[in-house]
């Protein structure tokens, strides 16, 4: 640094070029172009082209937002209508069954109806038959009471009149 | 196998710092040669002569236009890489206008990105190692502050008229302060351009003088020249960062002034 | 070693000039440490101050490099 101070000192000319004043002229000609070029540049060109791309995103984003609503309410009002269909099926459904069911109600009941119908009718007549059987068990005991009866009175050695021991059978088998 | 690269290359850097350390290590520093105005062509240098300030200027009108024109020019809603950027630097100095300087200060917004655009890519090129930094010449950001304040000074009288003057008159100070706070205000006024152009030229020279010091230092110190190295990437990435905001610091300033001219009410 | 003299006033001039720079980094450092200290207390305000911060930086450091400038003038110019 020293010999700098020196050959400036010597040089008569400064070591610090920025104060050359001989320079000056050159760069503050040469500044004026360019910053004269640059502004050109952004005021015709660059800048009115990124306001036009900023604005035009904006106004995309805006458009976005908006149809973006509209799907949505489209969407909200489609799961409405699906919602109603859902309920509409399922009222439906639950009538067609309730319908069934009655049907199948009604038919059963007819069938039990019958069905009772028939072994009342089959209980009846087996009771007839019951009976009838019976009565003729009765009298087939009576009259084999009878004979025994008069059977054992004969062998005892005594006679008997045969409407005597009836009644005295008759009168012992009831109860 | 970073780490091994890492110390690979630490051992080659110390081991031809021993090979090729000079004869006689001098400190031969000259941090200001770099800011030579030299002609590209040879022979004097007159006021139009294409010199180094030419090329170095016309590189950084190129890199706006790369950046600004070329970047955006496919108007696309999602934006590419260098769009994106265009648009980011656009939102950002559009947004500081509108802040500081208010709505009507908007229309000088074309004006304040040349600026801004200007001095960001300038400080940038600048710190490509052996480039040449047109801010950090006085006589570069002394032109661009002087715009600045004969720009805030016509639109100030434009707009206002005399009331401009009422920058200078404190109001809401006791009448018998107004007067001496009135030359304050009209010196500090003054010394405005003066501090908004060293500033910006101050702060750039300081930066690539103190990286050359450095870089003295190393060819210096032979086999340790690794330290200076390090110090030097530090300061480059500080360097980095400087280039960015002494840009923003002159961009802004001029929207404060401009507000100034704007609305001159205290 | 004729002109020693001056060459010692200039290089002591430029080097006590050179305390400016000192002196203006304490600057910045009050305002960058104020701002953290407000911003930390009141988060929500500090990001619309930062172009505050910055101006205030701005000046603080103005008169360093004014400094800086003299301590250069001193070594090249004068």
């Amino acid at each position: 640094m020293a010999s700098n101070t020196q050959e400036a000192a010597h040089g008569g000319g400064s070591a610090m070029p920025q104060l050359d004043f001989s320079t000056f002229g050159n760069q503050i000609f040469w500044l004026v172009v360019a910053l004269v070029v640059i502004y050109l540049i952004l005021s015709r060109v660059a800048l009115p082209r990124i306001a036009a791309v900023l604005a035009e995103r904006q106004g995309t984003i805006t458009n976005d937002l908006a149809a973006a609503e509209d799907l949505k309410a489209k969407a909200v009002e489609a799961e409405n209508a699906y919602n109603k269909a859902l309920a509409d099926a399922r009222a439906e459904a639950q009538r067609i069954a309730a319908e069934t069911r009655a049907e199948i109600q009604a038919g059963l009941d007819e069938a039990i109806a019958k069905a009772d119908e028939q072994i009342a009718a089959k209980a009846a007549e087996s009771e007839k038959a019951i009976a009838e059987i019976k009565a003729g068990a009765l009298e087939s005991v009576k009259a084999v009471a009878n004979d025994t009866a008069e059977a054992l009175v004969a062998a005892l050695g005594g006679s008997a009149d045969k409407d005597a021991i009836a009644k005295a059978v008759a009168e012992r088998t009831k109860g | 196998m970073g780490k091994i690269f890492f110390y690979a290359a630490l051992a080659l850097v110390l081991v031809s710092g021993l090979i090729l350390a000079p004869e006689e290590a001098k400190l031969a520093i000259h941090p200001m040669d770099q800011f030579q105005v030299s002609a590209l062509f040879g022979g004097d240098i007159s006021w139009y002569t294409p010199t180094n300030v030419t090329a170095w200027m016309a590189a950084a009108v190129a890199a706006v236009f790369a950046l600004l024109v070329l970047g955006s020019s496919r108007r696309a809603i999602v934006p590419g890489r260098a769009q994106s950027v265009a648009e980011l630097a656009y939102g950002f100095i559009y947004k500081m206008v509108e802040d500081v300087a208010g709505k009507d200060g908007v229309k000088f917004f074309p004006y304040i990105m040349t600026l801004f655009m200007f001095i960001v890519m300038a400080n940038f090129l600048g710190l490509i190692p052996g480039s040449f930094t047109t801010t950090s010449h006085i006589a570069v950001t002394a032109v661009l502050a002087a715009l600045v304040f004969v720009t805030v000074t016509v639109v100030g009288f434009v707009k206002n008229g005399v009331g401009f003057l009422g920058l200078f008159w404190v109001s809401s100070a006791p009448l018998a302060l107004r007067p001496i706070l009135a030359i304050i205000e009209l010196i500090s006024y003054f010394v405005r351009p003066v501090s908004h152009s060293i500033r910006l030229a101050g702060n750039v020279m300081a930066g690539h003088a103190v990286l050359k010091v450095f870089a003295g230092f190393a060819a210096a110190l032979g086999m340790f020249s690794f330290l200076p190295i390090f110090a030097i990437t530090a300061v480059y990435a500080l360097e980095v960062l400087v280039a960015f905001i002494q840009a923003y610091v002159f961009t802004i300033l001029t929207c404060v002034y401009l507000k100034d001219a704007l609305h001159p009410s205290h | 070693m004729e002109g020693d003299i001056a060459q010692l006033g200039q290089f002591v001039g430029a080097g006590l000039a050179a305390i400016g720079s000192g002196a203006a980094a304490i600057g910045v450092g009050h305002v960058a440490g104020n701002f953290l200290a407000g911003a930390l207390r009141n988060p929500s305000a500090a990001a619309g101050q930062t172009a505050t911060l910055f101006i205030g930086i701005a000046f603080a450091e103005a008169l360093g490099i004014f400094s800086f400038l003299v301590a250069l003038l001193l070594m090249f110019a004068v």
